[in-house]
């Protein structure tokens, strides 16, 4: 073993840029141990303490099980509106030169930069029944503050850039050799579309989909000030965790958080192992 | 199918990339349009096939105009310079393609398709490859399989844009004498760019040249190569050696140097064009010629050997190159640094201002 590794040694070892993968392997993960790991085991101790039965009974509440209906229905729909309107949007971005392209591409990320809380205010105000857009609807009988829908949209407004900045990159590399190709065969527009163009961006896609989802599972801020809070019927499930917070029932509190975290972590790994599937085909490895 | 192209022009903005242009291309014919970059060869190609509006003219495929034609109804097919086959589709799939977009009326049922395919595959002699996707082809099998899917459809047109620019020699060799073969086989009518004149020269039945967004000369090879009717053809088709030559005491000088003129050649000054070929070289001057010249550099091309030279005691504006068959050169055992002395054998004449030149032979 010792003689195998100084023939190793001896040889001139091929240079990279960052400093070997020890070192750099062994610095992310540092990293991550402390910004991510370490709370998460914190949370998962604050829970272990009590019990599987408890634990069960505690996640199993009937209105901390309304509310995990409300946040997956509400995230559910809010993504999809965010994949078929962040698709459009990173077109309309990557694809049209028009006065304001530069200004409409950094709005994008507004939803990122400005605090939830903000956010949530602002919607809630917009479209209360006395705001200029629920004024508006009101008269058309429809209900957006204060309703599953209003978190739909809060949620959607927090998580629209995940799906335009995954999108965005794919779009712009697509070369428009390959849509030119599929015309001169004689396939119409929209079967460029949906032979040539979408299953390029579909793996870009789904995982902009599948991070505004997560994100959504998550959203707070934003979402408490339009929801109404009405046990049963709009409230979401990081609202039960911070009730049970406001309880001081901090186990409580963390095994909700733990139901929250699995099935985000369930759903990102199976979208990027679903992921490096399709690209490995892509790329032919 | 013939093509008819009638006074076709294009601006990019204001940019003129092509001037009103004519071609008449025959039915069955194989067109190499040749230029160097920005001659606007590839937008004239994109015109034929749809993928670019012209300004003005007028384009017909045998009697059918398709001037306004969009693109997917012209049955064009087109090969990209890039390939451009569908990444995430199999080899069978990108073939098929251009079959399982048709119209339901029109297309053929799933068996039909796989046969047609499969046969497409085989004529490129790929066959075995059709469950692989793209990325894991080479340079050159890319190359056959978007050849086969252009032809999926049966177009009666194909239109080809710098097919081999990014193959290396040997492979590119090897699919112009394939694609030849296939054009004479199945009777399309072939158009394609390249800007490598020896690829024109030897696949083409035709050879448009063109600089500038303007048509400079439409021959059969041999006759592009043997009259070339203008400096830029000249220029573009091999390598030419310029000798800037004023009129005086009976012959044509340039500061010390010196040319006897041929019999039948104008007596005034112009530029007199020689092929590198048609030299002999010497360390000694001739009655004929005083072209004082130094090695530069000695290159082995294949058959021949290849001298750069520069002008002694008088100007040219490019490096000279003179090629000589081995025999001649392992005679002589030219050295660099050396001074040698070439004498033409034959050269194109242009007189100052004519467009035109005139052959002359000492």
């Amino acid at each position: 073993m010792a003689t195998h590794l100084s023939a190793a040694q001896a040889r001139p070892k091929h240079k990279r840029v960052l400093p070997g993968l020890g070192l750099s392997l062994g610095t992310s993960l540092l990293f991550i141990s402390l910004i991510m790991l370490l709370p998460m085991t914190g949370l998962i101790m604050q829970s272990v303490d009590m019990g599987w039965d408890e634990y069960w009974y505690v996640i199993t509440n009937e209105r901390v099980v309304a509310s995990y209906k409300v946040t997956l229905w509400a995230a559910f729909f809010a993504s999809i509106f965010n994949g078929l309107f962040g698709l459009l949007l990173a077109w309309v971005l990557v694809r049209y030169e028009f006065p304001g392209r530069r200004v409409l591409d950094a709005l994008v990320d507004l939803p990122f930069a400005l605090p939830t809380a903000v956010a949530g205010i602002t919607l809630a105000t917009l479209y209360s029944q006395n705001g200029w857009y629920g004024d508006l609807l009101a008269s058309l009988g429809i209900k957006v503050a204060y309703t599953p829908v209003g978190i739909i949209l809060a949620m959607a407004f927090t998580s629209i850039p995940f799906v335009v900045r995954t999108v965005q990159p794919v779009l712009e590399e697509l070369s428009p050799e390959e849509e030119e190709a599929g015309m001169t065969l004689g396939a119409s527009d929209w079967a460029v579309f949906r032979r040539v163009i979408f299953p390029a961006l579909w793996p870009a896609l789904m995982t902009g989909i599948a991070l505004s989802f997560t994100r959504s599972l998550g959203e707070f801020g934003a979402v408490i000030f339009i929801a109404g809070n009405m046990p049963y019927v709009s409230e979401i499930t990081s609202l039960m965790i911070f009730v049970s917070l406001q309880e001081f029932d901090f186990p409580a509190a963390s095994a909700i958080a733990s139901v929250v975290l699995m099935a985000s972590l369930v759903l990102l790994f199976a979208i990027n192992v679903w992921q490096a599937r399709y690209l490995r085909r892509l790329h032919g490895r | 199918m013939s093509i008819l192209i009638d006074n076709i022009s294009k601006h990019f903005g204001s940019f003129q990339a092509l001037s009103p242009l004519s071609l008449d291309i025959n039915e069955g014919e194989m067109i190499g349009l040749l230029g160097p970059s920005g001659s606007g060869k590839t937008t004239l190609l994109r015109i034929i096939a749809g993928l670019e509006g012209a300004d003005s003219g007028r384009i017909q495929f045998g009697d059918r105009d398709v001037t306004n034609l969009h693109v997917r109804d012209r049955r064009v097919g087109f090969v990209f310079q890039n390939y451009a086959l569908f990444r995430h589709m199999t080899v069978a799939d990108n073939v098929a393609f251009g079959l399982e977009v048709l119209p339901k009326s029109k297309r053929p049922d799933a068996a039909t398709i796989r046969k047609r395919v499969m046969h497409l595959l085989d004529m490129v002699q790929l066959g075995h490859l059709a469950q692989r996707f793209p990325s894991q082809l080479s340079g050159g099998q890319k190359q056959r399989i978007a050849l086969a899917r252009a032809l999926a459809t049966q177009p009666e047109v194909l239109l080809l844009d710098e097919p081999f620019g990014a193959l290396d020699a040997k492979v590119r060799k090897e699919l112009r004498r394939w694609l030849r073969g296939l054009h004479d086989e199945l009777g399309f009518t072939s158009v394609f760019v390249t800007h490598d004149q020896e690829e024109a020269l030897e696949l083409s039945d035709r050879v448009v040249v063109m600089s500038n967004g303007h048509i400079e000369q439409i021959d059969q090879p041999g006759d592009l190569y043997a009259s070339p009717n203008s400096r830029f053809v000249f220029d573009f088709l091999g390598n030419a050696n310029v000798f800037d030559a004023q009129f005086s005491h009976g012959k044509w000088q340039n500061d010390v140097a010196s040319l006897q003129l041929p019999n039948e050649a104008p007596k005034t000054a112009g530029q007199i064009y020689l092929r590198s070929h048609e030299f002999h070289v010497s360390s000694v001057a001739t009655e004929q010629a005083f072209l004082p010249l130094k090695v530069v550099a000695i290159n082995l091309i294949g058959a021949e050997v290849r001298l750069e030279l520069t002008p002694i005691d008088w100007r040219s504006d490019n490096i000279w190159e003179v090629d000589l068959p081995h025999k001649a050169f392992d005679k002589h055992c030219f050295e660099k640094g050396q001074t040698v002395f070439v004498t033409p054998k034959a050269g194109y004449f242009f007189a100052n201002g004519q467009k035109t030149p005139q052959p002359v032979y000492w």
